[in-house]
């Protein structure tokens, strides 16, 4: 098993710290994991990403141009990484703001609302969450969830650990969204 | 099972490694993309468990100057910055080496030169291996390609610089720095006793007890026949680290045709290439220099035997690939691939150099 993700949004949509969460989840599965994200201007310009890498075996380079799973969470990151999805990779993608639409024959697209979605939550912190939810859904690797509390648990400060069960509900929506 | 499996940045990976080795003592001054050790030291507050120093200097120069008074007080003492951080730091670690003290200096590179970029780099090679300050010195360079080997060469620095009573650099970048990755902590080791540091550092400046003769550590001496006496001593040292403490990893290097040598994250980047090479029937071999100073020269003139071509690939302008060609002479070709100013080379990048620059030449 590997997964080669990255996850591509704007600052403060939580792009980071959902990629944080899945990698403790993976490491919880027993998984070698790797989280690069980038970081300074690239920022502050537009997009920021974080590439998550999951795998049975021991992780080579933690940074690729090509991913089985790209995650875009605005119009810039659609364009940018949509061409960079390996041949039978997916590319899920949040519909709200999205004016062109990335057309490939070759790789699974699921165009989701979770904006939509976490509005209906009534918690709009909780939207990494259920995007979270529709990858899990997606993912060939099934992460099982007791893992993924496991993960959330890890990654969140203490303080923060009552906000667990909002969390797992954010995930459970992301999961009927494709 | 006593070992903790962690999730961590390098960065804060090397934070808890400090305290987890029996670091005496930590000074350091912020700057990116290093500036979690320090946030990370006073998150742990370790001065309230093991008793660690952990303070935040008014400057780099002031830093390395602490990090210098403990040395010579016999403390496992430590420091970090980043490039330009390094750069003012080197007037002190010149003092340090010359002063035969272990000390600790850990370096998360970024693009250069002046104030350059926030990004990763991999141009303060020469400055960590050939000097770096002035006067005829070495440091010991290691440099990790992984979060775990951040953790483990805070111990391994510890225990070399005290070893050979000489200062150990850890030559990061920003990649390993800022990444997560599963780590295992060390068990806590603690930190020698007054009594332990007396027995173990015998020349150290701290305090006479005993009777014994009075210690004086200084990096000055102005008789000329003594101070060359001096530099000989240090040089007969550095040929003892050479043979003993050589360490570097090859991957495939035996079956394969060509040659990619690497240090840091960029070899994991280059073992990325590698797989991709494979699948198109290219057999590719990985040497990764581990302790960049002493470089490992017979063990690359050796990997290079009845091979093809070699690409250095680094995040700069060209400058490990000077030593690889020492090593080699002009056996076969030896090239380079570097990006520059913070830019990371995909595996994709390092696979068409090999080809352009070496197969298809």
């Amino acid at each position: 098993m590997k997964e080669e993700i990255i996850i591509a949004g704007f600052g403060g949509q939580g792009v980071l710290s959902m990629g944080k969460i899945l990698a403790y989840s993976g490491l919880m599965d027993d998984k070698e994991v790797t989280w690069m994200p980038s970081y300074g201007p690239e920022q502050r310009g537009g997009t920021a990403n974080v590439t998550v890498i999951l795998s049975d075996d021991k992780i080579s380079s933690p940074v690729l141009d090509r991913y089985d799973v790209v995650i875009a969470l605005n119009q810039q990151s659609l364009d940018k990484f949509a061409p960079k999805v390996k041949e039978g990779g997916m590319l899920i993608y949040d519909t709200n703001g999205i004016h062109k639409h990335p057309v490939r024959e070759d790789i699974k697209i699921y165009p989701i609302n979770a904006m939509e979605a976490t509005l209906e939550l009534g918690n709009s912190k909780a939207y990494n969450m259920v995007v979270m939810g529709a990858l899990l859904e997606a993912m060939e690797y099934k992460l099982p969830m007791e893992n993924v509390i496991k993960g959330l648990k890890k990654s969140l400060p203490e303080r923060h650990h009552k906000l667990i069960p909002l969390n797992q509900q954010a995930i459970e929506k992301g999961r009927t969204l494709l | 099972m006593s070992e903790e499996v962690r999730l961590m940045k390098g960065n804060e990976a090397i934070a808890h490694a400090a305290i987890r080795y029996g670091c005496d003592g930590y000074f350091g001054y912020p700057i990116t993309p290093q500036s979690e050790v320090l946030e990370t030291l006073e998150e742990l507050m370790p001065w309230e468990t093991t008793g660690m120093v952990v303070l935040q200097a008014e400057s780099e120069v002031a830093a390395i100057n602490m990090v210098y008074g403990g040395a010579a007080s016999g403390k496992a003492v430590m420091t970090s910055s980043s490039s330009p951080g390094v750069s003012l730091k080197q007037e002190g670690i010149s003092y340090i080496a010359a002063a035969s003290l272990p000390a600790l200096i850990l370096n998360v590179m970024r693009g250069g030169p002046g104030l350059g970029t926030i990004q990763p780099s991999q141009a303060d090679y020469f400055q960590a291996v050939k000097g770096g300050g002035h006067g005829d010195y070495h440091l010991i360079v290691l440099a990790p390609s992984t979060v775990q080997e951040m953790v483990d060469f805070v111990g391994l620095g510890f225990d070399l610089a005290f070893k050979y009573c000489n200062p150990a650099m850890i030559l990061a970048d920003g990649i390993v720095g800022q990444m997560m990755e599963k780590v295992v902590l060390p068990e806590q080791r603690p930190r020698r006793t007054d009594e332990e540091v007396r027995q173990q550092c015998p020349w150290a400046a701290n305090g006479r007890k005993d009777g014994r003769k009075r210690n004086i550590v200084t990096s000055l001496e102005l008789e000329s026949s003594r101070m060359e006496v001096i530099n000989h001593e240090l040089q007969a040292r550095y040929r003892e680290i050479e043979k003993n403490e050589t360490r570097w990893e090859e991957i495939g290097v035996e079956d394969a045709d060509y040659l990619l040598i690497a240090f840091g994250s960029i070899a994991r980047i280059c073992a990325k290439a590698q797989e991709m090479a494979a699948e198109k029937g290219v057999k590719v071999g990985i040497v990764r220099p581990i302790t960049l100073w002493p470089f490992p020269t017979e063990a690359i003139a050796k990997a290079a035997e009845g091979k093809k071509g070699i690409l250095v690939v680094e995040l700069n302008a060209g400058q490990m690939i000077e030593d690889v060609r020492l090593a080699v002479h002009d056996r076969l070709p030896v090239e380079h691939f570097g990006r520059m100013g913070g830019i990371i080379p995909s595996p994709d990048e390092v696979l068409e150099a090999l080809e352009n620059k070496i197969i298809n030449r």
